[in-house]
């Protein structure tokens, strides 16, 4: 008989969890005393890196000429791909692959051979005492390449066009059908077919990427990386440089956003090291901003078909989905529009094309909802010209098509709120007063409309470990090798750790950011919070079951004698379940047993399900396929909608967003504060990617016209409205011990759509071209109606 | 960056006189856009001559019109009670321009300098006609969607002049104060300050090597104070014109006595409509009108694949401040 106590049936008790508390590092970054991962100026002897790139997308490097550069005073190396010292393994290999794990985006690493595949590609590394020697010398560098015609994307003349399906590596998704889509879409009495296309996006976090790569010993590595992932970037490293993990140690302890492009491992965080090792001293290299256009991938550029077939009454009889993107020369990568698509509404009969052109440009990457994001603008999109179509109300259509368990596979919900969220963001917004015909509501020169369009995001599975130490003072110290990317992981975490623990949020100090803590999954596809908490619960269980086995034996305690399993702990007293008048304070309890303090470990696990992953061994978190299988039988996602004003000046081919409502349903909110900020993020950023975020490559030398801020643009505080946002209260009993769902991303995902088709409403016009510009207004405005 | 010395200048003499020992260095004022630049490897001056000291301040009404002197900066400028009410144009420029904080760094006599935002002037790594003489334009046939439309040339279809003052100022026949190194000063109106690209797109204006802008004069004029500056963009703000008008009408019993119109975005340098003003000088103040000045503005167009959209989107910014003013 078991006598572990089943601490897991029940959640903690939520005092600080739910409570919109302030940032608690919120002092440390405005004061500056937090520390970015460039800011690690002490190291003894520290010096600087930087980047020579290539002017041209395709070639070869036929010559350097260092004179002018090595003359410079402060240089210490010039580094080309003749003299770098080689890593021992690298993602080109299966072996390399296996060894760096999942971090691994780009296969290819420059500076081995004179062989150049894009513009930006690293071809020099310069050493100097100081940044500004550093720079003077690489710009004093000479390095000839000898150009080839480059393929600037998959709209080129030169593409060739092929379906990734099949191969072992590939990223991409190939073929995916269920039912018969053609031929239901053929026979179906209600048809939309329309093409999409989407601009190359670019993360552009606030904090460019920086690496300070410090050799302690000669086989001892300490990194200062901006990432998103420290044990990640930990064993991806060790992988690269053939360490063992654990003379590897990788430190971010803020991160200024990263939106997916700081979660891979890229080439300049491990040729700082390879250079670090190289000099015989600490190394910072800081990427420019025009750099970060090239070294930390992109969300690709890509076309989307989508054909709808539908009854006259608006029920979905037939999804067809044909994406076409560019992605670089070694890897098949791309956004997997398709699980958004076959998932999303109830229809029988579905079938997704994927097809790839290999350009000259860098292996594109994950971008806040990748697939998802540019997914929904199709679909929400022609799901919304249905609705005009039928003349039906654009709720109405998804509610007709609501899907009650997840299509694709025949599963139950854990949890689904979606209709809530209709009804919640149609209050809010006033939807009921919607003119149902478009291009009617006029306000002086402006045209006005209202859009909406649904959100979800996948509860993608996860795991990861976290220790709690308590004293028996009264205050603890919870770790977990987690990174903040500025969303109020600090924040979250700490107040999960108070109410585990039966704390005030004060008392708790919750440490992140170092790969010598417990390790854990990257802060990425939403699995921060839900693991993080996950983790951090299962750790204090443990607490409890070691505090609870040392009461039972004390004679002294009010609990001597009990079984076990008839304890329970109540904000952080020990106490019979029948009888809760008996029992006692942890502080007393440890403070006679003369312990200032004990720790417990745990195991979290997102989207598993936290009951079945009980009953599972311990896995290793750095495996690629950990926690795949879902152990409840349940679909797991969150579900959102947004609704959106647009104002439209037809002549003048100007668009602002006017008026904004999102209602998410994301399991747990820890935070409200926190949350709103990220819905409003996610949402600012979908209206970035609907009305002007569009990085331009030259379409004959495949290099970028805009790669600064200044040229590309993202919205300004004048481009958004005050934005409402609300979460509806949902309880998912089988995505973790917390039941949270994670909302870093699901904002962002039907925003581009529900912007589109405010626009629909305004003028009557459908504009599938991302981002909608002025240009493209106004080239819709010519058409008739 | 270029290793570079650094000097402050007490009198225009003074930094007049450096710039003749050392040709290649460069002045600077609020450094908005110097530094940038600088930054990117574009400008390598040997010496920064820092002018800010010299006395080319004060905003105040002369005989000639309000004089401005060249380092005030632009939102002293732009907020400015005489320059509010007297040419609102130009006071709109100024503050749909840049941020706050640049313009509280940028002076006017920067402003007028500023350089083109061309992607491939901007980035050594391109060819750039304009940057290297003879070395090619790869906008012609690539990403020329914010490039100019008007008084371009084979060589070059930059924008040189990217912001906004010098569009209101080119409208209302401002006139520029300039201070040779001889301590002699020449009156150049901004019409004529800026050059056309030709076959010489380097050549940007008409400075003489070392000489300094000291101020820009406005006339006053019944159709400066009757004046709008429309900026159209796809984002609300911090953005440059993809096209812009400046306009002033006089208006006397429904007919247009006199009119000033100047397009930005859309020209090599700032675009002087005098065919539009034909159009409606004399004529009355309706719509129809507007419309056949838009189309005369817009007459000598010579657009390319991406940039095509400029001809109707100036058109109509055109005809909606030319509305907004006669209806003010």
């Amino acid at each position: 008989m078991n006598s572990e106590p089943a601490f897991f049936e029940t959640p903690p008790q939520t005092v600080a969890v739910g409570q919109p508390l302030s940032r608690v590092d919120g002092r440390a970054k405005v004061t500056g005393a937090a520390k970015y991962s460039a800011e690690f100026n002490h190291l003894p002897g520290l010096v600087h890196a930087v980047i020579k790139t290539s002017d041209v997308a395709k070639g070869r490097v036929t010559g350097f000429d260092s004179s002018a550069a090595q003359r410079e005073p402060g240089v210490l190396a010039i580094f080309t791909h003749q003299n770098l010292p080689k890593p021992v393994l690298t993602g080109e290999t299966k072996e390399g692959k296996e060894a760096i794990g999942p971090s691994i985006q780009m296969t290819f690493m420059p500076l081995q051979s004179d062989q150049v595949f894009y513009a930006g590609q690293p071809v020099a590394i310069v050493v100097a005492d100081t940044l500004e020697h550093a720079q003077h010398a690489a710009a004093k560098l000479r390095v000839t390449v000898t150009p080839e015609a480059p393929v600037a994307s998959y709209q080129d003349a030169k593409a060739q066009l092929f379906n990734p399906g099949g191969k072992p590596d590939a990223d991409a998704e190939g073929t995916k059908r269920r039912g018969k889509a053609a031929a239901a879409f053929a026979a179906a009495p209600a048809q939309v077919t329309a093409t999409y296309t989407h601009a190359t996006n670019h993360h552009n976090p606030m904090e460019p990427s920086a690496t300070i790569a410090h050799w302690e010993a000669a086989d001892r590595l300490t990194v200062y990386d901006a990432t998103q992932g420290v044990s990640w970037q930990q064993r991806a490293l060790s992988g690269f440089l053939g360490l063992p993990m654990e003379q590897v140690r990788v430190i971010t302890k803020y991160l200024g956003g990263g939106f997916g492009c700081k979660g891979p491992i890229w080439p300049h965080s491990v040729l700082t090291a390879l250079t670090a090792k190289a000099v015989g001293r600490p190394v910072k290299l800081v990427l420019t901003r025009p750099q970060m256009f090239t070294s930390v991938g992109h969300r690709e550029d890509q076309e989307q078909t989508l054909r709808l077939g539908a009854t006259k009454e608006g029920k979905l009889l037939a999804l067809l989905h044909e994406k076409t993107s560019t992605t670089s020369q070694w890897d098949d990568y791309a956004e997997t529009n398709s699980k958004f698509m076959g998932m999303l509404y109830q229809c029988p009969n579905f079938e997704a094309i994927t097809k790839l052109a290999k350009a000259n440009v860098m292996t594109p990457t994950w971008m806040r909802a990748p697939g998802e994001a540019p997914g929904s603008f199709a679909l929400e999109s022609s799901l919304d010209d249905l609705a005009y179509q039928l003349g039906i109300d654009p709720i109405q259509i998804r509610l007709l098509n609501h899907a009650d368990k997840d299509p694709s596979t025949g599963q139950p919900w854990s949890s689904k709120s979606l209709k809530q969220c209709y009804q919640r963001g149609a209050a809010l917004f006033g939807w009921s007063k919607r003119n149902p015909k478009n291009g009617l509501t006029r306000d002086g020169k402006y045209l006005v409309g209202w859009g909406m369009a649904t959100a979800t995001y996948p509860v993608n599975n996860s795991q990861g470990n976290a220790r709690v130490r308590l004293y028996a003072d009264g205050h603890a110290v919870v770790q977990v090798a987690a990174t903040d990317l500025g969303t109020g992981t600090y924040t979250v975490i700490t107040q999960v750790a108070a109410d585990c623990l039966g704390i005030a949020p004060d008392k708790v100090r919750f440490e992140l950011g170092d790969s010598v803590l417990p390790t854990t999954n990257i802060s990425g596809g939403s699995m921060g919070a839900g693991t993080f908490s996950s983790s951090v619960y299962t750790a204090s269980q443990d607490l409890w079951q070691k505090l609870t086995k040392m009461a039972v034996v004390d004679a002294k305690s009010p609990l001597f004698k009990a079984k076990p399993t008839e304890v329970e702990v109540v904000k952080g007293r020990l106490q019979l379940k029948a009888n809760p008048g008996k029992g006692e304070d942890f502080a007393a309890l440890m403070k006679r047993g003369n312990l200032t303090d004990l720790e417990g470990f745990g195991q979290g696990h997102y989207g598993a399900g936290y009951e079945s992953a009980q009953a599972r061994p311990a896995a290793n978190s750095k495996s690629d396929d950990a926690g795949k299988e879902d152990h409840s039988g349940h679909a797991m996602h969150s579900f959102g909608a947004h609704f959106c004003e647009v104002r439209v000046d037809p002549e003048l081919g100007t668009v602002r967003v006017t008026k904004w409502v999102s209602v998410v349903a994301g399991g747990r909110i820890l935070n409200p504060k926190t949350a709103r900020s990220q819905v409003i993020g996610g949402a600012t950023m979908g209206i970035g990617a609907a009305l002007m975020e569009q990085a331009v490559r030259d379409p004959h030398l495949a290099r970028y016209t805009n790669p600064n801020l200044a040229d590309y643009h993202v919205p300004v505080n004048a481009d958004i409205p005050d934005m409402t946002v609300e979460f509806i209260d949902e309880h998912d009993p089988y995505i973790n011990a917390l039941g949270v769902k994670g909302i870093g991303e699901i904002a962002i995902v039907g925003t581009a759509a529900a912007v589109g088709n405010a626009i629909f409403h305004a003028t009557g016009r459908r504009l599938r071209d991302l981002p909608i510009t002025p240009d493209k207004v106004l080239a819709a405005m010519r058409q008739p109606v | 960056m270029n290793d570079f010395s650094y000097t402050q200048a007490a009198t225009a003499k003074e930094a007049t006189g450096r710039l003749k020992d050392q040709p290649q260095a460069a002045y600077i004022a609020g450094g908005t856009t110097l530094l940038d630049l600088m930054k990117a490897g574009l400008a390598e001056p040997p010496l920064l001559v820092d002018i800010t000291r010299l006395p080319f301040k004060g905003i105040e009404q002369t005989k000639n019109g309000l004089r401005i002197g060249a380092l005030e900066n632009m939102n002293a400028v732009g907020e400015h009670p005489l320059v509010v009410q007297q040419y609102p144009a130009v006071s709109q420029s100024l503050l749909l321009a840049a941020s706050p904080q640049l313009r509280n760094m940028a002076s006017i006599g920067g402003n007028i300098l500023q350089r083109t935002r061309c992607g491939y002037f901007r980035d050594a790594a391109f060819p750039c006609n304009k940057r290297v003489p003879g070395s090619g334009c790869p906008a012609l046939t690539g990403d020329n969607h914010n490039l100019a439309i008007l008084g371009v040339s084979d060589a070059c279809i930059a924008n040189a002049y990217p912001g906004d003052l010098s569009v209101a100022l080119a409208a209302f026949d401002a006139v520029l104060t300039l201070e040779n190194a001889k301590g002699k000063e020449r009156q150049v109106p901004v019409t004529e300050f800026y050059l056309l690209p030709g076959t010489t797109p380097q050549k940007e204006n008409v400075l003489e090597a070392g000489e300094l802008i000291v101020a820009v004069t406005i006339p006053t004029a019944a159709h400066a104070q009757r004046s709008t500056y429309l900026k159209v963009r796809e984002r609300a703000s911090y953005a440059y014109a993809l096209a812009s008008a400046a306009v002033g009408l006089d208006v006397q019993g429904g007919t247009i006595r006199s009119a000033r119109v100047a397009l930005g975005g859309v020209g090599a340098q700032p675009w002087r409509s005098r065919e539009a003003e034909q159009v409606l000088t004399g004529a009355p103040a309706t719509e129809a009108t507007f419309k056949a000045a838009a189309t005369a503005a817009l007459q000598g167009a010579r657009p390319r694949e991406h940039n095509a959209y400029k001809v109707e989107l100036a058109q109509n910014t055109l005809v909606r401040a030319l509305q907004q003013v006669a209806g003010a």
